[in-house]
């Protein structure tokens, strides 16, 4: 019972439209991405609402909130993987380092270069793990020679700390490997065309626990040299990996605070509500 | 807890009667199939068994003297003597000297009728390819005439047809058996030589040859084409009014009866263009016009089942367009969208109408060398051959039939094998 009210209240109060303040922490000084009053709209539905939040450098950010409330939606704008989507349209200001990613003489292809993305099913190209890591640099033309790229593909396999696994296969197809390895395949993957943001949406929920725990720990590597978006369902994920948390609901930011902060003294009833599992 | 008991005993009781549904669904099945199958065992025995026939033809074995006086020529570099020479006469002098007493116009015309109409001129190559032997005699073997071996055949077969020989060539036939001099022998010319209105010199070379020519056009024009078009509708059209038009057409085209095809060749490559009628180029056309949805449609099934987390994948990793079409998409749909080829060409093979319109029915005895040779196509060639009045024409047909069959099923087991072995691997 309580869980329908408590729903019904947020409706309320979105639709009457008054009260749209994100609480907590959302802004920072020189953010790497800055979005402001991003809406996003599937044809006539809109699945984001006047969303204003900063992204700091590298830091790792995690997105939580209960399924369908726009998670994926909006980590999927930050580098345009909306386009594809028949139908989609983003309202608002989208800065990457302070340049309007949805300007019309912004090189989408360029942007994917500088924010890589790693999708919830490992979804390694049927070819094999060297063509696989390889591919990134050859289409943007990083390495000069095959000697380069050899380079960059051991280099991306050990950050992403498989190498010791598949240096003795990598012309066997990627497709072959075991699914936490094929997500850190995929990893290695983006980070090869060396981006300055990873976003991932949910990366560990189709691992187990293991392999998961592998990822997470690579996350915290990467975060010294990358600005880490990350959307997950465990709220232990978001605890162990992230230093700031975003709680979105029904299409909106209720709340962005350090991550200790959120799971322990959530400012917002939703946030707090959602944390302490009462809906989800 | 009674109630329990209850639901229980009805689900048990209509446990039963779902069971026998299940098997007469099962045994529907099977019926549907068997009745399939029958249907394919019934017609491919009575093509094999009025068809096999064809492969052999009777012979029969004359002592041929290679007199230069009798044939007139004397000197075989000079291809306009050559040309002129009177071969047949070989051929009545040998039959002549092997039976005896044969005398009036009735009775040599009767003999001269056991052997075939090109029995001569298979001696001139003979000669020619054997220089030495003019003035020569050697023993050999020479094809009769169709009625003969029609008769022979039969006659092996413990049923003599004899409506269309006479008396006294069934004794003249009785000594070369008994002398064994006729057998039946590997019918090389059946494939080896065009069509023939004399149906023991009548091959299906020329059809194949046709046939060959008329789908690499096909094939060379409406995969391209095909595949250019799937891509561009799945990949890069926008998702418009007009497109969806344009989606229904080309379904609807591929239900098109294929004469239509063939009247709209007529109408727009020949009297439009001006492309020479009956010619392997014209054929291809009309049959790429017919195999196009096809193909379209496959290729455009083989698109769509590649995963769009492939496609997500490659433009997360910043890929333009083209590449994710050309470095994932394509690849990965080559051997659905070949399956799909491979299958839209056996319909073109075994298309008969639109090359009909298209005049690709004439009588054709040379064995076209290009793409410009006016030519045949196997099917017309069995339609042509049904359509003769002689009996020898019957075994042919069905052996043409084979041939097709024959063709078709290697060309199916290929799309099954290109399938297995590219096989998907994500
Ligand atoms: N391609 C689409 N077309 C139309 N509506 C969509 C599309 N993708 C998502 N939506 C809608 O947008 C809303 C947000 O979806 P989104 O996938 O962003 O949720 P999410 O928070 O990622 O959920 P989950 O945790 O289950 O992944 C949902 O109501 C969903 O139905
Ligand atoms: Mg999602």
């Amino acid at each position: 019972m309580a869980n329908s009210e408590m729903i019904e209240s947020v409706n309320n109060v979105s639709e009457s439209g008054t009260e749209r303040q994100t609480v907590g922490a959302s802004f920072c000084d020189d953010p790497k991405f800055s979005i402001r009053n991003a809406s996003v709209f599937y044809a006539e539905k809109q699945a984001i609402f006047d969303v204003s939040v900063d992204i700091a450098r590298h830091e790792v950010i995690a997105m939580i909130g209960p399924s369908g409330c726009g998670k994926s939606t909006f980590l999927r704008s930050l580098n345009r993987m909306n386009d594809t989507v028949e139908d989609c349209r983003v309202e608002g200001g989208f800065h990457l380092d302070g340049q309007d990613i949805y300007q019309d003489n912004m090189d989408v292809v360029a942007l994917r270069a500088q924010v890589g993305m790693v999708f919830q099913k490992p979804n390694p190209f049927p070819k094999s793990i060297y063509e696989n890591v390889a591919y990134g640099p050859r289409i943007h033309g990083l390495a000069d020679s095959r000697v380069d790229l050899d380079e960059i593909v051991e280099d991306s396999l050990r950050r992403a700390s498989l190498w010791d696994e598949v240096k003795d296969r990598l012309h066997q197809p990627g497709t072959g490997l075991s699914g936490g390895q094929q997500q850190r395949l995929c990893i290695a993957r983006t980070i090869a065309v060396n981006p300055e943001v990873i976003l991932m949406d949910e990366p560990c929920s189709a691992l187990d626990p293991i392999a998961t725990a592998r990822i997470e720990e690579l996350i915290e590597e990467l975060s010294q040299n990358f600005t880490i978006a990350i959307v997950t369902h465990s709220m232990q994920q978001a605890a162990r990996v992230s230093s700031r948390t975003a709680y979105f609901h029904l299409g909106e930011l209720i709340e962005v605070n350090p991550t200790e902060m959120v799971f322990t003294t959530p400012e917002h009833e939703l946030t707090e509500a959602y944390i302490t599992g009462r809906f989800g | 807890m009674s109630n329990a008991n209850n639901s229980l005993e009805r689900v048990q009781a209509s446990l039963a009667r779902r069971y026998r549904a299940e098997r007469r669904f099962v045994w529907y099945g099977r019926l549907a199939v068997m009745f399939a199958l029958l249907f394919v065992v019934i017609l491919f025995t009575d093509i094999i068994s009025k068809g096999a026939g064809a492969f052999r033809l009777t012979y029969a074995r004359l002592d041929i003297t290679f007199d230069p006086a009798l044939i007139g020529v004397n000197d075989l570099s000079d291809r306009a003597v050559v040309a002129a020479g009177d071969w047949d006469s070989l051929v009545k002098t040998a039959a002549r000297a092997r039976f005896d007493g044969v005398s009036g116009r009735k009775a040599k015309r009767e003999l001269n009728a056991l052997f075939s109409s090109g029995a001569g001129y298979d001696l001139k190559d003979l000669l020619l390819e054997n220089p030495a032997w003019l003035g020569q005699t050697k023993s050999l073997w020479l094809l009769v005439d169709d009625d003969i071996d029609t008769y022979f055949k039969s006659r092996l077969d413990g049923e003599a047809y004899a409506a269309r020989v006479s008396e006294r060539q069934i004794d003249w036939i009785d000594q070369l058996v008994e002398d064994g001099d006729m057998e039946l022998r590997f019918n090389q010319t059946f494939f080896t030589r065009g069509d023939s209105r004399e149906p023991e010199q009548a091959g299906i070379r020329g059809a194949l040859v046709g046939s060959l020519f008329t789908l690499l056009v096909a094939f060379c024009l409406s995969f391209p084409i095909g595949v250019g078009a799937a891509v561009y509708l799945e990949e890069f059209a926008p998702k418009s009014r007009w497109t969806e038009f344009i989606e229904v057409n080309i379904n609807n085209l591929a239900a098109v009866p294929s004469i239509i095809f063939g009247m709209l060749g007529l109408a727009v490559f020949i009297n439009f263009f001006g492309v020479p009628r009956s010619i392997p180029l014209l054929g291809g056309m009309v049959l790429t016009l017919m195999t196009l949805p096809t193909i379209i449609i496959t290729s455009r099934a083989a698109i769509k089942s590649v995963p769009p987390s492939i496609r997500e994948a490659a433009l997360g990793m910043g890929a333009s367009r083209h590449q994710v079409v050309l470095h994932h998409v394509l690849p990965l749909a080559l051997p659905g969208m070949l399956t799909g080829a491979i299958i839209g060409m056996a319909q073109a093979l075994g298309e008969t109408a639109p090359l009909l319109m298209i005049g690709m029915i004439a009588f054709i005895v040379d064995v076209p060398t290009g793409m410009m040779d006016t030519a045949t196509v196997l099917p017309v060639q069995i339609f042509l051959w049904s359509d003769s009045p002689e009996r020898a024409f019957v075994e042919k047909t069905s052996a043409a039939i084979m041939v097709l069959l024959g063709f078709l099923i290697v060309m199916n087991m290929a799309a099954v094998l290109i399938r297995k072995r590219l096989e998907r691997r994500w």
